[in-house]
Parts: structure tokens; sequence; C-alpha cells
């Protein structure tokens, strides 16, 4: 892989990570056992008994104690589990969360954030004091786009105060902070191993004690009759390896905070006045979400491409669309500016060599876009 | 392709003999194979295609749908990856109900299907629909005469297994299939088990929803698909919301290795479909003799002729399978379908073939796969004979 990486420079983490060594050996090993889960043979009982191993892994890295870790197909369903499965009546959603929690609880109630991209608290508060029944709460731990990183320990506690029910997507986050369910005194928290060196496929809602949570998917009763389906438990054991790995990884963090720096020193040198969205907020240690003036993302992304850097123009679902950020526009960014916004995101395997190449491109890039007038303005909306 | 030889060579056993294959398959070598690039050398988003390897994962992505929809007959812009047959079943039966709405009330079904369409339909019957769960004939077949007295234009859906978990009964789908066209009702078949094992056309079928599962067929788990019929158009309510993946109907990064697991393993069942099938059943009538003639008042549950190759599914009166079940760990088989094998009640498609629960107790079911041999049949044999004719003396 190493030897793909050198020639294609991946910076594109947020989107999917590879597969960390550890998570392939793991999944190899895992591949090798047959049966169903289910089953009350010896093949069942083994895969049943390295489910439950996992699961206590996991949730050991997250530190959800005595909360119920359901398996999922991923990031998008957990979010879905948890804001369908909530029988509150009203939702209340942050103005920057992931599609899949934007689409799935369509008339809930927004709360906005300022323009270094952090939920007001103030807002939140007032909005929870008019409601006459307890509410969900869901806010993502760290955007995908921005990486900023919201006060989620805060939000428990006004939500708290109103008896309301908080669900934190914490799909960005894994791996990439100190992540840990109990301190952030969240009620949900959905997971997902894919951006973090885990597998596809695979996710997790976990689900504090007592609380009450209509299953969606129904069927065969697994997963405390919360997730019908035959589990996963290849990709359940690359969830479990990767969780394992981020665990105690400041090391790992710490350098990929290193060249993060390089990475953005490298373009301010450039670009001394460059656009950094969220930079002055807490943030996510491998995100850049980067302004070049002038120059439309998605030719940017297309030019980056050709010199061998892949990196993504907001987030990757809807990157086959082109559609203004609706994260950007909630930090009061105009659609001109969100639409010379590209996402750059690395991660483990990243090398220095990428980050010299990708802040070489764009740079060179840029000094293309100024001068020359090959602007590219986004139609008005 | 690998050749499977009925005679088999003289290599040692391994235990415990796995004759579970109902319940899950192992993953093909060859499946495997295609899948492990796109664990680790080829990383991508199949959703970012803004670069080069999110277009190769995508790519990867298409090439297996195309694999799916062949096997069916279908057009590969009529195939929805999901994470398996429980989400695909869920899909269909509350996608259909709740973008049709109350146009049309009823929905029919058996009383032998897979629990999470029974559980799905038990959901829908909760918010207001009228729900049939149909009696099927002893032999496990849904009668053409029972549904036809039972559909009318005030169905929505028609659900019925394809072929089953637990008794490997086969549908006359072809017929159930022309009774809802008649009725303008749609035809939702489960055919996780199925899929590979039989021929299937959905065309000819008239089926216009269909759900598949991965690691029924020597696929990985985690990834299922469902067929949605374009031509007249189906249209289903999205359940799983968020960035709008698989063409809006089920949003969620996809898994480029477990789409190209599937696909593959769509692929390989299809070339076996030739010739394994003939392999299955020498083999499965093999062990029905062999039991048979050891115990002659064995009880065979479901129909012989319309059945799955690979499936037999036996009582021994006055005996519980737990019972043969703790007797035997070096054979892995089963009572009832796994998801509820934790529990210990009865099979319920077995009591709703009119058995009484003493026989739905003692029903074990054997599920023979690509990788059994003769040896494990003939060793199988002489082991549960022998166990059955000792708790009998006891």
């Amino acid at each position: 892989m190493a030897k793909i990486l050198k020639q294609n420079h991946y910076l594109d983490y947020n989107a999917s990570a590879p597969l960390r060594p550890s998570v392939v050996k793991a999944m190899n090993n895992a591949m090798s056992l047959v049966g169903n889960p289910s089953s009350v043979h010896k093949h069942g009982r083994e895969i049943r008994k390295s489910l439950s191993a996992a699961r206590t892994v996991i949730s050991n890295a997250v530190g959800a104690g005595s909360s119920k870790v359901v398996f999922t197909s991923g990031g998008t369903e957990s979010n879905n589990l948890a804001l369908h499965g909530c029988k509150t009546s009203t939702t209340l959603v942050s103005d920057i969360e992931h599609d899949s929690v934007m689409v799935a609880a369509k008339n809930a109630i927004r709360i906005p954030v300022n323009s270094r991209g952090i939920i007001d608290l103030v807002k939140l508060e007032a909005i929870l004091s008019q409601q006459a029944t307890p509410a969900l709460v869901s806010v993502m731990l760290a955007n995908n786009e921005t990486g900023v990183i919201q006060p989620l320990r805060e939000v428990s506690s006004i939500a708290h105060k109103y008896h309301s029910v908080v669900h934190c997507d914490g799909v960005q986050a894994l791996g990439k902070l100190e992540l840990n369910m109990d301190l952030l005194n969240v009620d949900l928290l959905s997971l997902s191993p894919h951006k973090a060196g885990g597998p596809k496929g695979i996710g997790a809602l976990i689900i504090s004690d007592g609380l009450d949570l209509e299953p969606q998917l129904v069927g065969g009763g697994q997963e405390f009759s919360l997730r019908a389906g035959t589990e996963n438990f290849v990709s359940v054991t690359g969830f479990a390896a990767a969780c394992a790995e981020v665990r105690n990884n400041s090391q790992e963090m710490e350098r990929i905070l290193n060249m993060r720096h390089q990475l953005e020193n490298k373009l301010k040198q450039a670009v001394p006045n460059v656009q950094i969205h969220g930079s002055q907020s807490p943030r996510l240690i491998n995100t850049t979400c980067v302004r070049m003036q002038g120059l439309a993302a998605e030719t940017q992304v297309i030019a980056m491409d050709l010199a061998g850097v892949s990196v993504s123009a907001g987030s990757a679902c809807s990157s086959g669309k082109v559609a203004t950020s609706h994260v950007l526009k909630a930090m009061g960014l105009s659609s001109k500016v969100a639409n010379q916004t590209i996402r750059m995101s690395i991660g483990w395997a990243t090398t220095k060599a990428d980050i010299e190449h990708a802040a070489r491109t764009w740079i060179a890039l840029q000094e293309k876009a100024q001068p020359t007038e090959f602007l590219q303005e986004q139609p008005a909306e | 392709m690998t050749t499977y030889s009925i005679t088999g060579a003289a290599t040692p056993l391994n235990f415990p003999i796995y004759l579970d294959n109902q319940s899950t398959t192992a993953t093909d070598p060859q499946v495997l194979e295609q899948m492990l690039p796109f664990f680790i050398a080829k990383p991508g988003n199949p959703h970012s295609d803004g670069h080069k390897f999110g277009k190769e994962a995508m790519d990867a992505v298409e090439v297996a749908r195309n694999q799916v929809a062949n096997i069916i007959g279908a057009d590969p812009r009529e195939i929805i990856f999901t994470s398996g047959a429980t989400e695909s079943n869920n899909l269909a039966l509350k996608g259909l109900a709740d973008f049709y709405g109350s146009k049309r009330n009823q929905i029919i079904t058996t009383q032998t299907e897979h629990k999470c369409v029974l559980e799905t339909c038990k959901r829908l019957e909760a918010s207001g629909y009228e729900i049939l769960f149909l009696p099927v004939q002893k032999s496990g077949l849904l009668a053409t005469e029972t549904l036809d007295s039972a559909i009318s234009d005030d169905t929505l859906v028609v659900s019925v297994m394809a072929a089953h978990n637990e008794i490997g009964v086969v549908q006359k789908l072809d017929q159930i299939g022309a009774l809802c066209k008649k009725w303008g009702a749609f035809f939702h078949t489960d055919a996780a088990q199925a899929v590979g094992k039989i021929p299937l056309d959905v065309k000819a079928m008239n089926i216009d929803l269909m759900s598949i599962s991965g690691h029924k067929i020597y696929g990985p788990k985690g990834i299922g698909a469902l067929y949605i019929r374009r031509r007249p158009r189906v249209r289903i309510k999205p359940q799983i919301d968020g960035g709008g993946q698989e063409r809006g109907m089920r949003s969620g990064t996809l898994s480029t290795p477990l789409c190209v697991g599937l696909g593959e393993a769509c692929g390989l069942a299809l070339e076996a479909l030739q010739s394994e099938p003939a392999r299955l059943l020498a083999l499965r009538n093999r062990l029905c003799r062999g039991i048979m003639s050891a115990i002659p008042d064995t009880l065979v549950h479901g129909d012989l002729q319309l059945r799955l190759p690979g499936n037999l599914n036996i009582s021994f009166p006055g005996i519980n399978s737990d019972q043969i079940m703790s007797a035997t760990p070096d054979i892995a088989f089963s009572s009832g379908s796994a998801c509820t094998s934790n529990s210990i009640e009865p099979s319920y498609v077995i009591e709703s073939l009119g058995c009484t629960e003493q026989e739905a107790r003692g029903a074990i079911r054997f599920g023979l796969g690509r990788f059994t041999t003769v040896d494990e049949i003939d060793y199988s044999i002489d082991r549960i004979t022998n166990i059955v004719s000792s708790l009998r003396a006891e």
C-alpha cells in the first residue's frame, strides 16, 4: 500500500481511511471462522464469543461504560436508528449535521452555529425551555467538512436539564480525539470505523442503559432485539481492531497534527491571508477546509486528482452532486466562498511526502488561478 | 472455477463437520480473493468520484451490481445494495407501504415466512394495514387456491419466500407472480436462500421486488441487495435517509469489498448452477436414504420434490432436537433457523405444517453446501443413526 500511496497522495481520510494493517490481520483471522453468531453449535458459539469480545473492546475504547453497543451497517444507519427510534415528539439538530441526520430529521428544529462553526448554546437552551415535552437533541461531535469540535458536554448538561435525550454523531471523531461517552454524558452515540482505518459496511449505535429505543430493522431479534439481521462479524472484528489501535494513539495523533501544521503553514506562506474555515475553533487534528480564491472547488478537485492528489469538495456522499455546502453556509460564508472551498484530510498512513506534494500542487494551482484570470465563478444561486 | 468431485478424495475430515449452510455459508476463497484488494490497495470511498480512488471503487461496485442483476435476469439499475436480506425485506415492505400509503390496504404473506418479514408485517399491522398470514399446506407449499381466494384489488403486495430457510421448500413463484399481476398487486419474494441455488428470472416470474443475501451464497455477511423493478416502475420510500446513495433509495457509504464479494458470489453461483444442484441433490438423497434405512419412522418435513437440493429437515419421534445436538458436537447442524436458535421455542414453521409441538421440538435441519463432501455425509449418517438408536434404547 505504501507504494500506491506514494504514487497517489490520498488526502481524503474524512471520506474514508485506508485499513490499518492490524485491522486487516484481525479480519483475515476472522474470515477463517465459519458460522452464524446466532447458531447453537460450536461454530456459532465461537463467533458469538468473538462478537461479544469485540463489543467490549469498542465499548472500552469510547468509555461507554454500561451502555449497549448495537451493531449496524454504518454511521448512516446508526443516525437513522437514533433519530427514528427515539419516541420524543420534538427533535433539535444543529445546522451543520451530516446529511444522514438532516434528512432523517427533516422536521427538526434547527440550532444555529456561529461563524467559527460552533453551536449556539444560548439558542439551544432557549428552544428547549419552550418545549412542553422532553426533546431529542442531536449534535455531532466533530464536523466532517471543517473538523470543528462541538461542546458536547455543555450540550448534554443543558439538554438533560430539560429531561431531553442527547444523540451524538461521533463518526468523524473516532480515532481523532479522546472520545469518552461517559464524560460527554450523551445518551446515544453513533460510530463508524471506516473513517478511522476500520472497514466500511459496519457501525454501531451505543445506547445508554435504560434508554427505550424502537428498533427500525425488525426480524430475528439479534442485537438485543434492537437491530435484526445476521451480524457481520468479520467487519465487527475489524471495527474492534481499529478501536483497539486508536485507543492509545496519542503518538499517532501528535504526528498527524504536526503534518497538518506543516500543510497549513505551507499554504499560509504562499497565501498569507488564506481562509481556513474553522481554524479559530477546537478542530480535529487531521482536517483542513481551505478556500482557494478564484477557482471553483470542482475544478480544484479535478486538477489535484490529475496531479495525483485525492481531496474532496465537501462531504463524500454528496460529492456527486454540485450543491453548496450547508455547513459553510451555516457559518455565514457566501456561496461564492463555499464553492471555492475544498477539504484535505489526512490520517495514519499519511507521509511527509504526501503533505509536500499536496501543498506544492495546491500552491501551483492557486498561482495559476490568480493572475491569469482563469477564474471560474460559480453561477449565482 | 473449482470443480467439486462427488466421490471426493480420501482426505481426513475436519471437525466439527459443517452442515448448517442455510444458517450461513463459508466465504468462497475465490470471493475473498476478489474482495481483498478493496480492503487494502484500493481504499477509496465509492461516492468520492472526484478522484482516482473513489472512481476505481465505484467502478468495482458497478461491476458487482451487474453480477447481481445477471443472476436473477434483472437490469443493474434495478439493484440496490443493502446491509443484508433482513434490511432488504424491511425496506421492500415498509418502503412500499410508506410510498403507496392507503391506496391499497392489505398485505398478504404466509405463516412460514422468515421472522424479519413476519415482524415487519406486524409492524405494518399496528400502523393500520390488514395483514393476511396465509397457511401453507403440509408440504410447506402455498396452495395457489389459497392465495387466489385471499388476493383482491385491495392487496398492495404479496410477500412469499422463494426457498424456505428451515424446510427448503421452493414455492411456485411463477404462479404467485401471475396471480399478483392479475390483481395489480406487487410481488415481493425473500430469495435469500434461493439465489444461486435454483434458477430465478424476475421477468418470467413477474417478480417486482426480491431480497438477496451475501452470506447465504458463499459471499460475505453484512451485504445484501434489493431488486426493485423499473418497468413498470415500482416505487418505495427509503427507510435510511442521508447522503442519497443508491439513487436515493438507501443512504450510507457502500462497502466496496462487501459489494464486490456479493457480486463475485453471484458470479460463481451462476456458474455453479450448471452442476452443483445435481451434486448436492445426490448428497442429500444419500443422507436422507442413509438415515431412513436405519430409522424407518423418521419424519421428513416439507416437500421433497420442490426443495432446495442441499436442505433436509427431519425429526425422530420421541426425541428432542437438543438431545441429538448435544450428543453430536462433532457435527454442526441446527434446530429451526439460526436467528431464533438461541431461544428454545419449537419451530413455528414446523408447527405451521400441521405437526404437533412434540414433532416441532424434534426437528433438525441439515444444510449441505458447496464444500460438503460425501465422506462428511457418510460420517454424519453413521453418527446420527447411532445416537438416535442409543437415545431410544435409554
